[in-house]
């Protein structure tokens, strides 16, 4: 059961065994999605054809006929650029937002602190198609209100990036919330007492000493926003106009019959991910995640 | 001079009550310039608050806080001369030894070579040149202790504070600690006032102590007075160990009282307050006050006398003592044992004679007995 | 030490009691400043849109630009098999695919809570979270590429003489069911190391010392020890899977319906936002319904659940 308790040779070999089969279920998707990107061929699977960076290389189908690779497919590269926007706005006012959440949540003592946080958690437990379309809703109908009453177009209303970015808003601050406050409840109030003492100005206690201590919280807390808003689908999907993230666009693009560019695309966002995610774990902020 | 008169640190009256309990009640004392001032005390007593208090993150109900003579009661806490050394020390974990220390001084603009040299000085002050880029967590226990002080003393406070600093450290430093803060004090003559729960390191270390207890100060005096003369049952009970009997007063001659302790012991004691015939009292002998003897002869000269068996020998090198079991009372008397070999083979069982004097032998009033 | 109580709405700070004895009226400024953006946020994004979106679901168009009130938008969803067997089957896959996840990751979290140590163990956590890093849809692709006619499995099947010829294995509930639970690994099988991280050892040896076997062990040590982590992720999961719309989308066949793209047909492809509410409504009603009854079955809260 434990290293200390003796297992007969068969029971460790078998456990082993079924870990092993785990990792490879685990992995076997994503090498199935890197493969198929190299393959000589106009379709993703088998058999395989040769090795090739056309899909992420060629320039040829630009010019006429002939194949188009990733990054210089314009709607591919355009809707990247998309989701950087957005993930760098949403990222930024999620981190800002938990923070003064954090402080409010930690510092204050007010009526009403717990129904606040419990609020705070719901859009954790909302499935994401429903804060799309319930946000989708509530912002026509005041846009149509508006429009109806005051003949005021409000473009930002409608579906869109600013939707899109007030979407993936509505959960990640949450998020940030958690992994930030989880910071500030370790803080030692006697660190900014001293501060205090040494002379600071409670404004320059908090800059010169509580600020940087929640400054791994805040990092963390932000690369764990950029993954989300990246990746986040059901919630976008619902409030997405013309201007496609890349995860809508990946969607359309596989519902018309997947081509290895798409493959191409994967990989790419792999790295990517990946190396954010290992720098998460640099900054110690995982650990304070709240999910 | 003047300036030797006005005290570095006055209270007068400070009351603080948070809600219905009385955390601080009527605390009325002066830190004279240079002095290390301790104020000892269980915990919960008040003494941590009444420190806040000077400190400036706690406001007093009432009464007033007076430092180098002007009252600093509405002055906020980052204005005070007073600077602290906390509990847990509270070196900032994110910056390196040298941006700690220079903290107070970059609050207070002053330009970043000043600062470097001030640092520099400060460091060497407190024996740890060149350790400015050092990070908070490569140093040992004592190091900190001295960056903690060092960032203080930079600010050249009226006024060190130190909150149980020595709490955190392991007995071993804490000894050694308790000896390089007394010479470090006596080095930079800035005064200081220590709060502790340790009784040893206020009475080795301090100038001046003052025992608190329920928020009241039960005796300000020099550690030797506090240990040879208390002033209340607390303060003797409180203070190093002691033998305690409790007892009717019967009959009284100045300041010399006759009484039986509870089981019937016969003693001769010195009252401390005015005490009475027939009124209950507590009696107070140290260990080290009780003669011990194998020949009654010994004890002739002694005002009390008493005869009886070891119960058990507690060794503890220099500071080995014995449980003497005595006829007509049911508590062991504690007695230290002379480090003069005599006793080296002493055995459970053995007979012995105790004897000690009245005026080592201080009576208070029961009344005014502490927790 | 110098809480004034709550009765006070203006901030007395809870942890900076202190000192800071700033003006009251500044105080209070601060806290009013501080409380704006959740308000804000939660106002607008939460708590008012889906006020709304549950007046839209009451609505029902009468003629052109004209409404009335009512319940028609809920009883059409009961009167038409169609919809409730939808959502029906959506939910007993979820519960199904949530159990086959507990099931596959316990003895994977357990292995490394309890059987590795130091180094290897951090390396195989990070290792087991590493590919849930990346998107939905191309873990979703890459199930896409395993499991079509063309794909892995059918060809190596087929070159191993397993199969007379390429088998689709795609367009099955059982397809989905796989998709599903690789999706959801990571969210069971982090609070299930948390949980069993704090496991003393020592209780196990304890048990083993006196005479308990395996099983019995499992059952009355580990498994009650666990329980928290148990609960957190099978209610992450469930929710997760009862609102995947990607999974089912690809992985899925013509007939099996997820009940999120019922959602979708209404809102974007139909515009029938009203009924379109509705069913919103009775998804987070069943989500909600389901992991209430986990949480109180339990006796677990969902604060201390979701953080």
């Amino acid at each position: 059961m434990i290293p200390s308790i003796p297992r007969s040779s068969a029971a460790k070999f078998t456990y082993a065994a079924y870990i092993f089969v785990f990792f490879v279920y685990l992995f076997a998707p994503l090498i199935a999605v890197s493969v198929f990107a190299f393959n000589d061929s106009q379709f993703p699977s088998l058999p395989w054809r040769g090795f090739t960076l056309d899909w992420f290389l060629s320039s040829a189908g630009r010019t006429g006929v002939g194949r188009t690779g990733l990054f210089f497919d314009n709607g591919l590269m355009s809707s990247i650029g998309t989701s950087t926007k957005v993930a760098i706005i949403v990222t930024l006012i999620s981190v800002t937002v938990g923070t003064t959440n954090a402080f409010l949540l930690e510092r204050m003592n007010f009526r009403g602190r717990g129904i606040l946080y419990v609020v705070m958690l719901w859009p954790l437990v909302i499935p994401g198609v429903i804060l799309g379309v319930s946000i989708l809703q509530f912002m026509s109908t005041i846009a149509n209100g508006l429009e109806d009453f005051f003949n005021i177009r409000i473009d930002f209303m409608r579906p869109g990036l600013p939707l899109v970015i007030a979407g993936q808003f509505s959960f990640i601050a949450t998020i940030a919330t958690l992994i930030i406050s989880a910071r500030l409840r370790k803080f030692d109030i006697e660190l900014e007492e001293a501060a205090l003492n040494l002379g600071a100005s409670h404004w320059m206690a908090i800059w010169t000493v509580t600020l940087p201590f929640l400054r791994p919280s805040m990092i963390g807390a932000g690369i764990i926003s950029i993954l989300m808003s990246f990746e986040n689908f059901n919630t976008t999907l619902m409030l997405v106009g013309s201007d496609a993230p890349i995860t809508i666009r990946v969607f359309t693009a596989m519902r018309d019959g997947v081509s290895p560019v798409i493959n191409a695309l994967s990989l790419v966002m792999m790295f990517a991910m990946a190396t954010l995610a290992i720098g998460l774990m640099f900054t110690g902020g995982s650990k304070d995640q709240g999910k | 001079m003047n300036d030797t008169q006005i005290p570095d640190l006055e209270t007068t009256d400070v009351v603080k009550n948070f809600g219905a309990t009385v955390a601080v009640d009527q605390v009325n004392f002066e830190v004279k310039k240079g002095a290390f001032f301790s104020i000892l005390g269980p915990s919960g007593c008040g003494k941590t608050t009444l420190m806040r208090m000077i400190a400036g993150f706690e406001g007093p109900s009432s009464g007033d806080i007076l430092i180098r003579g002007s009252s600093v009661i509405d002055v906020p806490p980052n204005r005070r001369p007073v600077n602290m050394v906390f509990q847990h020390l509270a070196l900032f974990p994110m910056m390196n030894v040298a941006k700690n220390i220079g903290y107070g001084l970059r609050r207070r603009g002053i330009s970043g070579k000043e600062i470097d040299r001030a640092v520099d000085a400060v460091l060497e002050r407190v024996g740890l040149p060149g350790m400015g880029p050092r990070k908070i967590d490569q140093l040992s226990g004592g190091q900190k202790q001295r960056i903690a002080i060092a960032r203080c003393l930079i600010l050249e406070p009226t006024l060190l504070l130190l909150d149980e600093p020595l709490g955190a450290l392991d007995l071993k430093l804490r000894e050694q600690m308790k000896i390089e803060l007394k010479q470090l004090q006596a080095e930079i003559g800035t005064t200081f006032l220590y709060i502790t729960h340790d009784q040893s390191e206020a009475l080795v270390m301090s100038d001046q102590v003052a025992v608190m207890n329920h928020g009241r100060f039960e005796q300000v005096a020099t550690p030797q007075e506090l240990y040879y003369r208390p002033n209340t049952s607390f303060v003797a009970g409180f203070v190093g160990d002691a033998n305690r009997w409790s007892g009717k007063v019967e009959t009284v001659s100045g300041d010399e009282l006759r009484l039986h302790g509870q089981g019937g012991v016969a003693i001769v004691a010195t009252a401390v307050g005015g005490i009475s015939v027939g009124m209950d009292v507590e009696i107070f002998v140290r260990p080290e006050s009780v003669f011990i003897s194998r020949a009654e002869a010994e004890i002739a000269e002694f005002d009390n006398k008493i005869e009886g068996a070891v119960d058990s020998l507690l060794f503890d090198g220099g500071r080995s003592s014995a449980l003497i079991s005595v006829a007509g009372d049911d508590r062991d008397i504690s007695v230290a044992l002379p480090q003069t070999g005599q006793f080296s083979n002493l055995q459970a069982g053995e007979k012995v004679y105790l004897g000690w004097q009245a005026d080592q032998t201080r009576c208070f009033a029961a009344n005014n007995v502490g927790s | 030490m110098t809480e004034i109580g709550s009765s006070d709405l203006g901030a007395t700070p809870a942890k900076l009691p202190t000192s800071v004895r700033r003006q009251p009226g500044v105080a209070r400024l601060w806290f009013y400043l501080l409380l704006l953006p959740p308000v804000l946020w939660l106002g607008l994004l939460i708590i008012l849109p889906h006020i709304q979106l549950f007046i839209l679901s009451l609505k029902e168009k009468v003629a052109p630009r004209v409404y009335t009130y009512g319940l028609d938008n809920y009883i059409g969803f009961f009167n038409e098999p169609l919809y409730w067997m939808t959502l029906l089957r959506t939910a007993t896959i979820s519960i199904l695919a949530t159990a086959l996840t507990l099931v596959i990751a316990f003895p994977v979290a357990y292995y490394i809570a309890k059987m590795l140590r130091g180094r290897t163990k951090n390396l195989i956590f990070v290792l087991a979270l590493l590919p849930f890093w990346v998107s939905e849809l191309v873990r979703t692709l890459g199930w896409i590429m395993l499991l079509r006619e063309t794909g892995i499995i059918s060809n190596t099947l087929l070159s191993l003489g397993l199969i007379p010829e390429r088998v689709e294995l795609l367009g099955n509930d059982a397809a989905i069911i796989t998709g599903l639970v690789y999706t959801s690994m990571l969210f069971m099988v982090v609070p299930l190391i948390n949980s069993l991280d704090s496991l003393d050892d020592s209780l196990i040896e304890a048990a083993y010392d006196l005479g308990g076997k395996g099983v019995a062990i499992l059952r009355e040590i580990i498994i009650p020890h666990a329980m928290p982590g148990i609960v957190a992720g099978s209610i992450v999961v469930f929710m997760l899977t009862l609102g995947n719309i990607v999974t089912p989308a690809f992985l899925g066949g013509k007939n099996s319906i997820w009940f999120t793209d019922q959602i979708y047909q209404k809102f974007i492809v139909r515009f029938n936002w009203e009924q379109g509410s509705a069913f919103g409504f009775l998804l987070l009603i069943t989500s909600s319904l389901v992991v209430w009854l986990g949480l109180k079955l339990t006796r677990q809260s969902l604060a201390k659940t979701i953080t």
